[in-house]
């Protein structure tokens, strides 16, 4: 078919443009390591108070878990997901949704897209959502979720998520069996690049440090610094003495815990943490995200007045 | 009489869910029209996964007017008291009747009501209904407040008879009721409008939609059927996939795809388990019982047949089962090296925080496997062994990736590391009996180390004081007392319990659990407490039969003349021997006895004695009852014709004493006193 896509950017840059066309702001990647797009502030801080958003990024994840060395077709430390937040939910967010597929050219005569029930929910996020992981032909390609809740603050309005699987989606509508081999950029440029060109190397590189190299003690060491620093960050007064200005620091302080976060996986990885001390990080990691969402909440941008 | 039509469309709800929706709604709206005073022929309510539908037949256009009467304050009470009274009735003060009720004239107030149109109690009911329906899990969307299970979008409430339909007007966070709904989300979206149940039905199925969920997977499962029999196949029959995939789709079209031959090496099990859990695929059978295709069901109908739904579906598969065989193959190295690593992983693996790891669970049932082997006739060797092998599969890639398939993936791990096939039975069925309706195992080393499991949890979680409370029972020991009753009555196990379990607390759980289970077999509570308050209560099977015969004997005439002959004798005794303050077991002498019913009754003791004391020692209850039975007649012709309190003391004492032969010969064989009359 025509309108299909011919490479991974270009069903990126389709949902880009359809995302902008229909009123989102396009913006960019968080600059932190992050386990899902939904930790982006354009996410998680964004979904509390009631000022109305519409945003749409990609997010670089990355789960050190999931590492293999660059060799299964579909498991990788480092991924893309592409990830909408509009605030209050529209009433055709499913029928927006689909417009998206048939954007980067599924077609929808052909195909069998179902909802299906996956309700969202995240434990370092204190977060949690109903909807649907979407299926296309029996493959999930997206989830779909109904923030009820995040950072123990209930949601009103209610912010539409989606979150879409940038990998496996594009190899679902590129019709690639391995993930290397799929084309990053357009097959016919005069430098083609496969995924593998880009990224195989980083993920051997990654794979062996998550597991084997990185240092346990360096890692904990930083939990905890982050940890401190965020309670720090948040315990200061919220008028600020130089300009006299309430400046309540939410975003400075929700990176610490988004640091603490990805360090918590990477301990995860390294095989350290036993199965009750896993449930004691998570509540460590949730504490400051609802310190954080707290405080977000007490901002002009979180709906304070 | 109109009917009415009710249709609430949304965004796709859990298929889980929609059965019991439907049939909440139906209960909400009939009620409520009921309690409003209107009366219907029938109803019947309806699910897809974007809608929830409501008909009521012949229901009544209008409530009838009714009329209360209520009794106020007497003629002359304060002003207050009365205008209060008239206040609540919401009546005026001239419009009370003063009556004479013979206790002085007190004021009445008539309450008339008129009737309700249909229309308006329709409104007030159905929109109570959806603001407060019982959806196990709701949500909020947008700017609204309305909880739902996921978006509401549209209300049809309409009212038909000869003359037309009309709409109900209801109105929800926004939402207005109408006639018109939507069909199909893809293959017919547009809006329409309906006139009646009947022609919604027929509407909807013409814009792909099948209203009725068994219409649906009676449909798929035909179809599915005819698709694996034109193969030469057979279709496994899922009941529960079967109803969840019913409320998957409104326009359900079963395709059946192929299963790559790389992956037909794989156990049946862990193909089905892998399609079944992440695709919802059916699985189709050969005649050998492999696992060989799949039917999935799409939710449309397309321009090339399917071809690309399906082609995708298989490639999803492909790549689920490419994992599973990896797990497979992974496993199958560590299996044929005897699974030593799993059992190694299993120290690190928690079973509870204050019960240690999975490791040290193995120990413990290593030894208690071994102490019941003899009891159970299994070789103890094998029975540590297994038991020592029973939890090697949790270690394994398979069972992390499908949990349901623990003990399965045991059985074949098992096999190829070269244990016996005892071993690996006991590995598969050392869980059971999980449910009340489960197959308990007969295999005498699968039985030792399935009672040593359960025994192992019991003893362990009541030393840490984890009992169930009420309801809630989160480690399932209830479920594993059952267990146990169930392995030692269905094996005929004779058993000594307090010689594995400490403690009276768990024993007396066992016999909660016990009359539970005998109550469900028709067996009274009085009858099991006559039984347990007998010695040698923690042998469950002598429990049982002990109890079974008493509840037989009690069924025939002799027996239940019996117990009113010994409880007349038993309080006779007893009052005697509260008000004298004596026990009165010194042997009745037959010496004494003056009436021929009474020599009568000494000689039936004896015989008695003589049949019962043997028949016990062997356990035999049945004939022990059976001669306590022939006392009934000479027990009611004594007390027929002797009056116990005789002038002479000697005479009464005696016959005191010969009562409490009758005690002491039918409380051998249970405390018959603990029976109800």
């Amino acid at each position: 078919m025509a309108d299909t896509p011919r490479s991974f950017q270009e069903i990126i840059l389709r949902l880009q443009a359809y995302w902008a066309k229909h009123g989102c702001a396009i913006m960019q990647p968080y600059d932190l390591e992050v386990g899902a797009g939904t930790f982006h502030p354009a996410t998680t801080l964004r979904s509390l108070g009631n000022v109305p958003w519409a945003a749409a990024y990609v997010q670089p994840s990355r789960r050190p878990t999931d590492g293999r060395y660059g060799e299964n077709p579909n498991r990788l430390q480092h991924y893309y997901q592409y990830q909408v937040l509009i605030k209050p939910s529209p009433p055709n967010l499913q029928d927006l949704y689909l417009g998206s597929l048939r954007a980067i050219g599924v077609d929808m005569d052909l195909h069998d897209i179902r909802f299906v029930e996956d309700d969202w929910e995240s434990p370092t996020l204190g977060a949690w959502g109903l909807g649907w992981e979407v299926w296309c032909d029996g493959m999930e390609v997206s989830q779909f979720t109904y923030f009820q809740q995040v950072g123990g603050h209930d949601c009103y309005p209610v912010s539409g998520e989606l979150t879409y699987g940038l990998e496996r989606l594009a190899m679902y509508v590129l019709g690639v069996d391995h993930v290397m081999d799929m084309p990053y950029n357009d097959p016919d440029a005069p430098i083609p690049l496969s995924y593998g060109d880009v990224f195989k190397q980083a993920e051997q590189e990654y794979s062996r440090f998550n597991f084997d190299i990185a240092d346990t003690g360096i890692l904990l060491k930083h939990f905890e610094d982050a940890e401190k620093e965020c309670a720090a960050i948040l315990s200061h007064d919220h008028i600020d003495p130089k300009t006299g200005h309430k400046i309540v620091m939410a975003q400075p302080a929700y990176d610490q815990a988004i640091k603490a976060s990805h360090l918590f996986n990477l301990l995860d990885a390294r095989g350290v943490i036993s199965v009750t001390e896993r449930q004691a990080y998570i509540g460590r990691v949730r504490t400051l995200s609802k310190l954080c969402a707290d405080a977000f909440v007490q901002t002009a941008a979180g709906g304070a007045t | 009489m109109p009917d009415l039509l009710i249709e609430l469309f949304s965004e796709e709800i859990p298929a889980r869910m929609q059965a019991k929706a439907a049939a909440d709604l139906k209960k909400l709206i009939t009620d409520g029209l009921i309690d409003s005073g209107l009366t219907y022929a029938g109803a019947g309510a309806f699910s897809t996964p974007r809608r929830l539908a409501l008909s009521v037949e012949g229901l009544a256009a209008e409530s009838p007017d009714t009329s209360e009467e209520r009794k106020g304050p007497k003629v002359g009470a304060p002003d207050g008291a009365i205008e209060g009274f008239c206040r609540g009735a919401g009546v005026s003060r001239d419009s009370l009747e003063a009556r004479d009720t013979g206790k002085g004239e007190v004021y009445f107030a008539v309450i008339e009501k008129p009737g309700r149109k249909a229309a308006d109690v329709i409104t007030e009911v159905l929109e109570a209904t959806i603001k407060n329906f019982p959806w196990p899990k709701s949500m909020r969307w947008g700017m609204g407040t309305l909880k739902w299970v996921r978006p509401l979008h549209s209300i049809i409430c309409i009212l038909s008879d000869e003359a037309g339909a009309q709409v109900v007007p209801v109105s929800v966070e926004g939402i207005t009721s109408s006639d018109t709904t939507r069909g199909h989300r893809f293959m017919a979206p547009d809006v329409f409008s309906v006139t009646s149940f009947v022609n919604y039905e027929a509407k909807l199925k013409r814009a792909k939609v099948i209203l009725r969920a068994d219409e649906r997977s009676d449909l798929i499962w035909s179809e599915a059927s005819n698709q694996a029999f034109a193969a030469g196949l057979e279709l496994v029959e899922d009941k529960g996939l079967l109803a969840e995939v019913a409320g998957l789709v409104e326009w359900p079209v079963p395709l059946m795809g192929t299963i790559a031959d790389d992956f037909l090496s794989l156990p049946p099990e862990v193909l089905t388990a892998s399609m079944r859990e992440h695709q919802k695929f059916f699985s189709v059978r050969d005649k050998s019982g492999q696992v060989v295709r799949f039917v999935t069901v799409a939710n449309r109908e397309t321009a090339d047949q399917g071809a690309t739904i399906l082609a995708g579906n298989q490639k999803v598969l492909f790549a689920r089962l490419s994992d599973a065989k990896f797990f497979w193959e992974n496993d199958l190295r560590i299996a044929k090296a005897g699974g030593q690593d799993w059992l190694d992983a299993l120290k690190n693996v928690t079973f509870h925080n204050k019960l240690g790891t999975v490791a040290e669970l193995v120990d413990r049932m290593a030894a208690l496997s071994r102490e019941i082997a003899p009891l159970v006739d299994a070789d103890p060797d094998e029975a540590e062994a297994a038991a020592r092998f029973a939890k090697a599969d949790l270690s394994s890639e398979m069972v992390y990736e499908f949990p349901e398939l623990q003990g399965l993936m045991g059985h074949y791990y098992a096999g190829h590391a070269g244990l016996s096939d005892a071993v690996a039975n006991a590995a598969q069925d050392h869980y059971s009996p999980l449910g009340p309706s489960d197959d308990v195992p007969t295999a005498p080393v699968s039985v030792a180390v399935a009672l040593a499991e359960k025994i192992d949890k019991l003893t362990g979680f009541w030393a840490i004081d984890e009992k169930p409370t009420g309801s809630k029972d989160p480690f399932a020991l209830r479920r594993a007392a059952l267990g146990v009753i169930r392995l030692v009555l269905e094996n005929d196990l004779t058993l000594k319990l307090s010689t594995l379990i400490k403690g009276e607390d768990l024993l007396s759980f066992f016999h909660d659990r016990l009359k539970v289970f005998l109550k469900d077999e028709g067996i009274s509570h009085d009858v099991i407490d006559a039984s347990l308050a007998m010695p040698g209560n923690d042998d469950l099977l002598l429990l049982v039969n002990r109890a079974k015969a008493l509840a037989a004997f009690l069924k025939t005439d002799d027996g239940g003349n019996l117990i009113q002959g010994f409880k007349r004798a038993n309080n006779i005794l007893s009052q005697a021997e509260d008000k004298d303050g004596v026990e009165y077991s010194y042997g009745a002498d037959i010496k004494f006895a003056e009436d021929d019913t009474e020599k009568a009754l000494f000689k039936a003791l004896d015989a008695a004695d003589a049949n019962i004391a043997p028949a016990m020692a062997a356990e035999d209850f049945a004939t022990a009852m059976s001669a306590m039975a022939d006392l009934r007649a000479p027990i009611d012709a004594f007390f027929e014709t002797v009056q116990i309190n005789a002038d002479s003391e000697v005479l009464r004492r005696n016959r005191l004493n010969l009562l409490h032969r009758i005690r002491t010969i039918c409380l051998s064989v249970a405390d018959l006193r603990k029976l109800e009359a």
